[in-house]
C-alpha cells in the first residue's frame, strides 16, 4: 500500500525548500549582525564626530546593502512555498502558522524597508541623530523579523498554544503567548539570533584580517576589528548558552531528534557525550538505512545525561527506546503510537460522518476518541512503514557536532583576537589574521549546520508528532516540482555568483575616502 | 474589544483590511510601472538612472507590500492560501520569479564586477515591470471567473493521498491566462501601473526631456489602460455573479450579482466612483494641465477603485474564489477564514497599521522633499544605484 504514496514528490518538495531555505540563510545571518555593528559604529561616530567612523559605517553598509538585496530576493519564496508545495499544512494548522508570518510583514518588514531608505539616502537629508536612528531600527526590524519567522518554526518543533476542530479539520489557537512564549520558541530565537551576531562578527574580523595582512586601510581594519571582536566574544558566550538550552529543550520535546544528534540508539542513565565520532556507511539496522553506528568515538561520560536533564543519572532514551518502546521509563512504542494515531484519524473520519448523519451521540463518541488519541494523530500515517520515524542519523549526529565544536572555536577566537588588540599586535600577527579569513567560510558551515541540524532532525515532521511530510505536502505532478527546483537553483546560484562578485570587488576597493556608499 | 465580535464581522473585517492591502499594492506598482518605461523615458545613461534612482527608493515599500499582503491572506483566508497557492502553482511560482529578479537589479546594477552587466539588471526590471502587474492582474481576475480546484478538507483521513484540495486541470493555474476576462483585467493592472509610473515620475524626477516624453508615454497608456478597464468592468457589471446562501452556505449563480453588490453597498459604489474620478482627474490634470501632483489623485483613485472592486468579490454573500469543477466548493469568507481567536488577536496587531503609515510617511517626506536631479547622481555621500 506505501506505494499509494508518491516518495519522490515529497523528496522533491522538500529539496525545494531546503534549497531556498538554505539560500536564504546564506545572506540573513550577515544582515542581522551587521545591522547591530554598524548602528554600533554610527553611534561612535556621531558621539565623537570623528569621520573615520563615519567612512567605516558606510563600508559596512555596502556590504549590508549587497547581501540584504539578495536576502530579500531568496526570502520572498519562502513565504509562499508554504502554500505552493505544502497546502495540506498550510490548512492544517494556518490559524496559528500565518499569524507571525502576517505579524513579521506588518512590524518588522515595513519597519527594516522605510527606515533602509533613511539609511542609504538620508545622509544629507535628515539629522545625524535622525539618521543614527534610522541606522538602529533597521538593525531592530531585521531582528524582529527574525522573532516572528522562529516563533513559527518553534511551533512547528513544539506545537501548543492550539485544539484541533474536528468541524474545520485543523488546528485553532487557542493562546497566543503560548505560541510565542513557548521554551522552543524562545531558544530558538536566542540561539539563531546570537549565533548569527556571531557570524556577522566573524565576517568582520575576517575581511578586516586581510587589509592588515595587505597592509591596506590600517585604522579602518584595526577598529572594525575591536568592535567586532567584543560584539562576538559577548555574542559567542551567548550563543553557547542558548545552545545549551536549546538542546535541554530538544531533549525534553524532540526526544528523536537528540537521540540522532548523538546517534545513540540504546538509551541509558549515565548517558556519555560523543565529543568525536567517526560513522559507519554501512546501516546498523538492515531494516533501516537511517541507522549507522560508530567506528571510532571519543566520549566524554556521564555528560549527555547532565546536558539533557542537568542530572547525571537521568535516563537518555535511544532510538530503538523511541522505536521498541521502554515500559521502565515509560516510552511507548512506535508501533502503539501509530495505532494510536490510526485511531485518530479514523475517528475524525468518523466525526465527518455521524456529523452528516446528524447523529451526535456517534460524533461525541468520535470526538472522544479523537481526543484521547490526537497527540500521535501525524504517527498514523506510518501504518505501512514505521521505519520512516527515524531522521537520518549521521546527518544529523555531523552537523550537530560540527556546528557545536566551530561555536567553541568561534568564542576562543574572539578571546585571542582581543587578547592580541589588547596588547598591541593584532597588525603583527600574521597567523592569527590568517585564521581570521580562514574563520570566514567556516562561520557559513557552522551556520547551515545549525538549521540542518534542527530541520533534519525533526524529520519526518512538519508538525512534530501532528503532521508528517507526506501528509502535507501540495498534490503537484513531480515533475513540476523539479522544473522549479532546478530553475530555483539556477537562478539563485547565479545571483549568489554576482553577488559573491561585488562583494569581493567592494571589499578590493575597500572604504572611500570620503562620503560614498 | 475584538473579542465580542461576532466571527462573521471579524471575517468581513479581515477582508476589508486585504482589500486595503491589495489595494495599497496596486497603486505602489507604479514601480514596476516604471520598471517598464526605463527606455521609453529615459533616452540617455544618465536619464535612465534618474528614473532608476526615483523609482529605487520605492521598490522596497511595493515589495513589502506584497509580503504582508501574502501574510495577512494566510492569516485570515488560510484555505484560499492552501488552495490557490498550492493549486495555481505555475502562476504564482512566475509571480514570485518576476519578484526574486527585481529584489536584487537596484542594488547590483550599477555596481563593479555585477557579473552579468547593467543591462541585464534591466532587463530584470522590465521583466517584473510587465509579468509581475500582467499575472497579479490576471490572478485576482479568478476571483471573479473562478478556477479549477475541489476542496474536500475530510481528504486528510485518507492516509494514502490526504491532499485536502486538487487542482483539476494539468495546468495548474496557467489556464488563467487563456480567459480574456482575467487577461482585460491583468492588462488593466500592467497599463494602470504605467499610468501611476510616469505620474509617480514626473513628480520625483526633476529632468526636462523625461517630463516631455512623459507627456506622450501618458496617451500611449492611459488610453488602453481606459479601454480594458471599462471592457472588465462593464462586463463585470453585467455578468452572473457567484452568490451564497447565508443560511445554508448554498452557492449559486446570481443575474449581475456584482452589480448588486454595488447597489446593496452604496458607500461601496461612492468609493468605487471616487476611485475611479481620482483616477481620471489624475490622468487629465497631468495632461492638459501639467500638474506634477497628479500622482496624489492617481494614487488615492486607484487605492479607493481596487478597494472596492476587491470589496464586492467578497462581501454581501459573495464567494471570493469560485470552483468551476464544483460550485459547492467556492471559497467564502465564512467558510475559508482563521478562527474568531486568531482573527480577533490579527485584529489587534492590525491597530498598528496606523502607525505604520505614519512612520512610512515621515520617512517618505524626509526622502523625497525635493525631486532628484542630474547633480544627485554626482553626489558622492548618498547611495546611487
Amino acid at each position: 500500500m506505501t506505494e499509494a504514496f508518491d516518495y519522490s514528490l515529497i523528496d522533491w518538495s522538500r529539496a525545494q525548500f531546503a534549497l531556498t531555505a538554505m539560500y536564504h540563510w546564506i545572506f540573513v545571518p550577515l544582515t542581522l549582525g551587521l545591522g547591530f555593528i554598524m548602528a554600533i559604529m554610527e553611534t561612535i561616530y556621531v558621539r565623537t564626530g570623528n569621520p573615520e567612523w563615519k567612512r567605516i559605517t558606510k563600508f559596512w553598509m555596502t556590504i549590508f546593502g549587497i547581501n540584504f538585496a539578495i536576502g530579500v530576493a531568496t526570502g520572498i519564496i519562502l513565504e509562499f512555498e508554504f502554500g505552493t508545495n505544502w497546502s495540506n499544512y498550510s490548512w492544517f494548522v494556518g490559524d496559528i502558522f500565518g499569524a507571525p508570518l502576517a505579524i513579521e510583514g506588518i512590524m518588522a518588514f515595513f519597519l527594516e524597508s522605510t527606515f533602509i531608505a533613511v539609511m542609504f539616502f538620508g545622509w544629507n537629508k535628515v539629522s545625524k541623530k535622525f539618521h543614527l536612528v534610522s541606522t538602529w531600527l533597521v538593525a531592530f526590524g531585521a531582528s524582529l523579523s527574525a522573532l516572528w519567522i522562529l516563533v513559527a518554526n518553534a511551533w512547528m518543533q513544539l506545537p501548543v498554544g492550539m485544539k484541533f476542530n474536528p468541524e474545520t479539520a485543523r488546528n485553532e489557537m487557542h493562546n497566543f503567548w503560548d505560541v510565542l512564549l513557548s521554551p522552543m520558541a524562545v531558544s530558538k530565537f536566542t540561539h539563531t539570533i546570537s549565533s548569527s551576531y556571531l557570524l556577522a562578527a566573524i565576517i568582520v574580523i575576517g575581511i578586516s584580517s586581510w587589509y592588515l595582512l595587505r597592509k591596506r586601510h590600517i585604522v579602518f581594519a584595526k577598529r572594525s576589528i575591536v568592535v567586532a571582536a567584543v560584539f562576538g566574544l559577548i555574542t559567542s558566550i551567548f550563543t553557547i548558552l542558548t545552545g545549551d538550552y536549546s538542546a535541554r529543550v530538544v531533549a525534553q520535546n524532540q526526544p528523536m531528534k537528540f537521540a540522532a544528534f548523538e546517534g545513540l540508539y540504546v538509551g541509558q542513565t549515565r548517558a556519555p557525550l560523543v565529543a568525536i565520532g567517526v560513522m559507519s556507511t554501512s546501516p546498523e539496522d538492515p531494516d533501516n538505512e537511517n541507522i549507522k553506528d560508530f567506528v571510532f568515538k571519543i566520549e566524554i561520560p556521564n555528560f549527555l545525561s547532565y546536558m539533557a536533564f542537568q542530572d547525571i543519572n537521568a535516563f537518555v532514551p535511544g532510538i530503538r527506546d523511541l522505536m521498541e518502546g521502554n515500559e521502565k521509563y515509560n516510552i511507548p512504542s512506535a508501533a502503539e503510537k501509530i495505532a494510536r494515531g490510526k485511531l485518530a484519524i479514523d475517528a475524525l473520519a468518523e466525526f465527518k460522518l455521524a456529523k452528516e448523519a446528524q447523529d451526535q451521540a456517534k460524533m461525541d463518541e468520535a470526538r472522544q476518541i479523537l481526543d484521547e488519541n490526537f497527540q500521535y494523530f501525524g504517527y498514523g500515517y506510518f501504518v505501512d512503514d514505521p521505519s520512516r520515524l527515524v531522521p537520518s542519523v549521521p546527518i544529523t549526529f555531523y552537523s550537530f557536532h560540527i556546528m557545536v565544536a566551530l561555536g567553541m572555536w568561534f568564542m576562543m577566537f574572539f578571546a585571542i583576537v582581543l587578547l592580541l588588540v589588547y596588547k598591541g599586535k593584532i597588525s603583527q600577527s600574521k597567523f592569527w589574521l590568517t585564521i581570521g579569513i580562514v574563520n570566514i567560510p567556516l562561520a557559513y558551515i557552522a551556520s547551515q549546520s545549525g538549521w540542518i541540524t534542527a530541520e533534519m532532525g525533526r524529520q519526518p515532521w512538519v508538525i512534530q508528532d501532528l503532521m508528517p511530510t507526506m501528509a502535507a505536502v501540495s498534490r503537484l505532478d513531480t515533475n513540476a516540482v523539479i522544473t522549479t527546483f532546478i530553475l530555483f537553483g539556477v537562478v539563485f546560484t547565479t545571483l549568489l555568483i554576482a553577488e559573491l562578485k561585488i562583494m569581493f570587488k567592494q571589499i578590493k576597493i575597500g572604504p572611500k575616502q570620503e562620503g560614498g556608499h | 474589544m475584538f473579542e465580542t465580535f461576532e466571527l462573521y464581522t471579524l471575517q468581513q473585517y479581515w477582508w476589508i483590511i486585504i482589500s486595503l492591502l491589495a489595494s495599497l499594492l496596486v497603486f505602489l506598482m507604479f514601480v514596476q510601472g516604471g520598471q517598464t518605461l526605463i527606455y521609453q523615458l529615459g533616452k540617455t545613461e544618465t536619464e535612465r538612472s534618474l528614473i532608476i534612482n526615483t523609482l529605487g527608493r520605492k521598490w522596497e515599500l511595493t515589495f513589502t507590500t506584497l509580503v504582508t499582503f501574502g501574510g495577512a491572506f494566510f492569516a485570515s483566508f488560510p484555505l484560499f492560501y492552501s488552495t490557490s497557492f498550492g493549486g495555481a502553482y505555475w502562476v504564482w511560482m512566475a509571480i514570485l520569479f518576476a519578484f526574486v529578479i527585481q529584489a536584487i537589479s537596484y542594488e547590483y546594477r550599477t555596481k563593479p564586477a555585477n557579473f552579468l552587466g547593467r543591462k541585464t539588471y534591466e532587463v530584470f526590471l522590465f521583466l517584473n515591470g510587465l509579468l509581475g502587474t500582467i499575472l497579479i492582474g490576471t490572478a485576482v481576475g479568478t476571483f471573479f471567473n473562478g478556477a479549477n480546484f475541489s476542496v474536500d478538507k475530510m481528504n486528510l483521513t485518507n492516509i494514502y493521498d490526504s491532499a485536502i484540495s486538487r487542482w483539476e486541470t494539468p495546468f495548474h493555474g496557467l489556464e488563467a491566462v487563456l480567459n480574456i476576462h482575467n487577461v482585460a483585467l491583468g492588462l488593466s493592472v500592467f497599463f494602470l501601473a504605467r499610468v501611476l509610473g510616469i505620474l509617480y515620475i514626473v513628480n520625483s524626477v526633476n529632468e526636462e526631456n523625461i517630463l516631455v516624453r512623459a507627456r506622450r508615454q501618458m496617451w500611449n497608456n492611459a488610453v488602453p489602460f481606459l479601454v480594458f478597464f471599462l471592457y472588465f468592468v462593464i462586463y463585470l457589471l453585467l455578468k452572473q455573479g457567484f452568490a451564497v446562501n447565508p443560511e445554508t452556505g448554498e452557492i449559486f449563480m446570481e443575474k449581475y450579482k456584482y452589480l448588486h453588490n454595488l447597489l446593496q453597498m452604496p458607500v461601496v459604489l461612492i468609493l468605487f466612483l471616487a476611485g475611479v474620478a481620482g483616477v481620471l482627474y489624475g490622468i487629465s490634470s497631468f495632461l492638459f494641465c501639467r500638474s506634477r501632483k497628479a500622482i496624489w489623485f492617481g494614487g488615492a483613485g486607484t487605492v479607493l477603485a481596487v478597494f472596492s472592486l476587491l470589496l464586492i468579490a467578497g462581501l454581501n454573500n459573495t464567494a471570493y474564489y469560485p470552483s468551476l469543477h464544483n460550485l459547492q466548493h467556492s471559497l467564502t469568507i465564512r467558510n475559508s477564514s482563521s478562527s474568531h481567536y486568531t482573527l480577533t488577536a490579527m485584529s489587534y496587531v492590525s491597530l498598528f497599521v496606523p502607525v505604520v503609515i505614519a512612520y512610512i510617511y515621515v520617512a517618505w517626506k524626509s526622502i523625497n522633499n525635493k525631486p532628484i536631479e542630474k547633480s544627485d547622481l554626482d553626489d558622492d555621500s548618498s547611495h546611487i544605484y
